[in-house]
């Protein structure tokens, strides 16, 4: 009954545990501490610890004001942190590594109107690459390409503070896919976007991640995005509550309301058809395998 | 308080280069003490058709009635107070709207500014804070010092705290956590059930649409597309995926059940729904039922 609660975790344990120590850890912060001034004491990170593979795609969870941004921010230096250490690609995060740690990090804000600086769309997604004195020619190759794959050809002179909201977010995310990053952080950068428009904006993040093996860090609060994820990492009160495969964590049921994600449906089902006396499993099941219990159960009729 | 689009037009920066179609030919009611569900795909001019609705934007041209005023591309900005008291809208992006040094002075702004008395405007705050689930401590902080669902939730409160007639939202529960998601969604409809509140949402999750909605509005490219009940909204799948919208949850489960066999004599549209028309085609639990 259990074996694949069992197989996910013998999984797990070969993915991040022992087994694989050789495995090349891209980000890797230990105990950071960071307390936002004024903040009476609050420590947003509060002895954060956590590694990252390359490659990983790791969905960051957490209810509001658990850290996640905070710990987006601290990545790139953006914190003066209270101790700690982070580690990118084995450079240690420090005043003569900053610059070259940005490079790495491509990051889509929470709020994109926080991240605008290009006159027309087309000069803020350049803009990152001027940065990086990458030459004409190519600019404009890239530019295009980050445009077409987040679907705002057609916008390329426009104003982005004047687009609308999922608009703004399609720009934003293109800036970055422009920069090819090693890192990219993304934080709820789709919570605007529509439901074809954010399963597109995810699979083309997906394809660039295989073709360059990009490590995705993805904030978020949408089940379906934390469900493509490798891993989950919950976030809460500054620290890392948990992590595990997304069949791991959905495993927790209603739990999982607590912990800043929402239940996956088959389980709202399940406790709904519960409350109707009908017989459920107590183990995590996807859309497929809840599809194939019901109608076994029907044939039992 | 009715609030009906007759013809309307809007143009964004006409006469420059940059001339674009914000709305284009709307005619549509939103009753009073409807819920209404404002569906779109990105940059179909629902914040577009939102804004007309306490004529932050005036139709370039055509009539809005709201209640007994009417708003014209000739309006005057002056005396549009009473609109803005009745109309109460949380934006898009809750950063915009925030603005004053504290959490509870943003709060109580609204209220304070149709006249209520200080000291009742500040208790409101104070109050609101606790109803969106703010932690206390945030009172005296400055709004922009809260993470993005914490100012999503002060931008909420302050528009409460107005007790408008009509409640306008922009995609309200992006940037909540699932809790607060559904704390702020079950606020919502508590008021409008309680008091009659007509509200106004934009929303991309058709599971709020079939849940709390009673009337939905879609809308392409800027023109009207459909109108009708969620029920009749969904009753056409394929018609909702070419215009890039989903559908809830519970209908596209419906579906994957129904390429298996199970037969339905009705869409379902919520978790209930469907767990009553399968709990009738599936054998129940034996033995120890009742606990
Ligand atoms: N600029 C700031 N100044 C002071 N305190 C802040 C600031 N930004 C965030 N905080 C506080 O730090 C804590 C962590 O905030 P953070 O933005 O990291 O949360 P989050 O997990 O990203 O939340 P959300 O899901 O709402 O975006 C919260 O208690 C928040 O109020
Ligand atoms: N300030 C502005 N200036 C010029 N054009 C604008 C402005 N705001 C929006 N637009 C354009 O008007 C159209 C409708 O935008 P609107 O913001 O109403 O869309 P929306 O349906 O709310 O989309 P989303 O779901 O992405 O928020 C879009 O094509 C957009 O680019
Ligand atoms: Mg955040
Ligand atoms: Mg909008």
């Amino acid at each position: 009954m259990c074996t694949d609660t069992i197989i996910n975790r013998h999984l797990f344990q070969g993915k991040y545990g022992l087994l694989n120590m050789d495995e090349q850890k891209i980000i890797q912060v230990e105990q950071l501490k960071y307390e936002y001034p004024q903040s009476d004491g609050h420590l947003a990170l509060n002895n954060l610890s956590v590694s990252i593979n390359a490659g990983e795609w790791v969905a960051i969870i957490g209810h509001n004001g658990s850290g996640k941004s905070t710990f987006a921010k601290s990545l790139n230096g953006l914190l003066d942190l209270q101790s700690g250490s982070v580690m990118i690609d084995d450079l240690p995060l420090a005043l003569d590594t900053v610059w070259s740690i940005r490079k790495k990090i491509g990051m889509v804000f929470q709020n994109p109107d926080n991240q605008f600086v290009g006159a027309t769309v087309e000069d803020d997604v350049a803009f990152g690459l001027e940065n990086q004195g990458v030459p004409r020619p190519e600019m404009i190759e890239r530019v295009q390409e980050a445009v077409k794959r987040v679907g705002m050809l057609d916008y390329l002179k426009r104003e982005p503070s004047r687009l609308s909201g999922g608009q703004k977010q399609r720009v934003a995310l293109a800036g970055i896919i422009a920069q090819q990053p090693e890192i990219l952080i993304l934080d709820e950068a789709t919570s605007m976007l529509d439901p074809k428009g954010r399963e597109e904006v995810l699979a083309t993040i997906h394809k660039l991640k295989q073709e360059t093996n990009m490590t995705v860090l993805s904030i978020t609060h949408d089940i379906d995005e934390a469900a493509s994820a490798d891993r989950i990492i919950i976030l809460d009160n500054g620290q890392v509550y948990d992590q595990g495969t997304p069949a791991d964590i959905f495993a927790y049921g209603q739990r999982l309301l607590d912990l800043g994600l929402d239940v996956p449906y088959p389980e709202k089902l399940k406790a709904a058809l519960n409350k109707l006396q009908i017989e459920m499993p107590t183990d995590y099941l996807t859309t497929e395998r809840m599809v194939d219990y019901l109608w076994t159960l029907h044939s039992k009729m | 308080m009715d609030i009906t689009f007759q013809n309307v037009s809007y143009t964004y920066q006409p006469g420059t280069p940059f001339q674009g179609v914000g709305l284009q030919d709307i005619n549509v009611t939103i009753p009073s003490g409807s819920y209404t569900a404002l569906i779109g795909h990105t940059g179909s001019g629902k914040s577009t058709l939102l804004q007309h609705l306490n004529a932050l934007l005036k139709p370039t041209s055509g009539v809005v009635k709201i209640g007994t005023r009417e708003i014209t591309p000739e309006t005057n900005n002056k005396h549009l107070k009473a609109i803005r008291q009745k109309v109460g809208m949380v934006f898009q992006f809750p950063e915009s709207q925030l603005f004053e040094s504290t959490v509870q002075k943003d709060i109580a702004f609204g209220p304070q500014n149709f006249g209520v008395p200080i000291d009742e405007a500040l208790a409101r705050a104070k109050e609101m804070i606790e109803l969106v689930g703010l932690p206390a401590n945030v009172i005296d902080k400055s709004p922009f010092d809260l993470s993005g669902g914490q100012m999503r939730r002060v931008a909420i409160a302050g528009v409460l705290a107005m007790q408008p007639e009509v409640l306008v939202l922009d995609e309200p529960t992006a940037g909540l956590d699932p809790v607060g998601r559904r704390e702020m969604m079950g606020l919502f409809e508590k008021l409008h059930i309680e008091q009659g509140m007509t509200i106004v949402m934009v929303t991309h999750q058709m599971d709020d649409v079939a849940n709390y909605a009673d009337n939905v509005i879609v809308l392409e490219h800027g023109r009207l597309a459909k109108t009708g009940s969620p029920r009749e909204i969904f009753a056409d799948p394929d018609w909702l995926t070419e215009k890039q919208l989903g559908l809830p949850t519970t209908t596209q489960f419906a579906q994957a059940l129904s390429r298996r066999g199970f037969i339905f004599d009705q869409v379902p549209l919520t978790e209930h729904e469907l767990a009553a028309l399968l709990a009738e085609q599936l054998p129940k639990k034996a033995g120890r039922a009742h606990e």
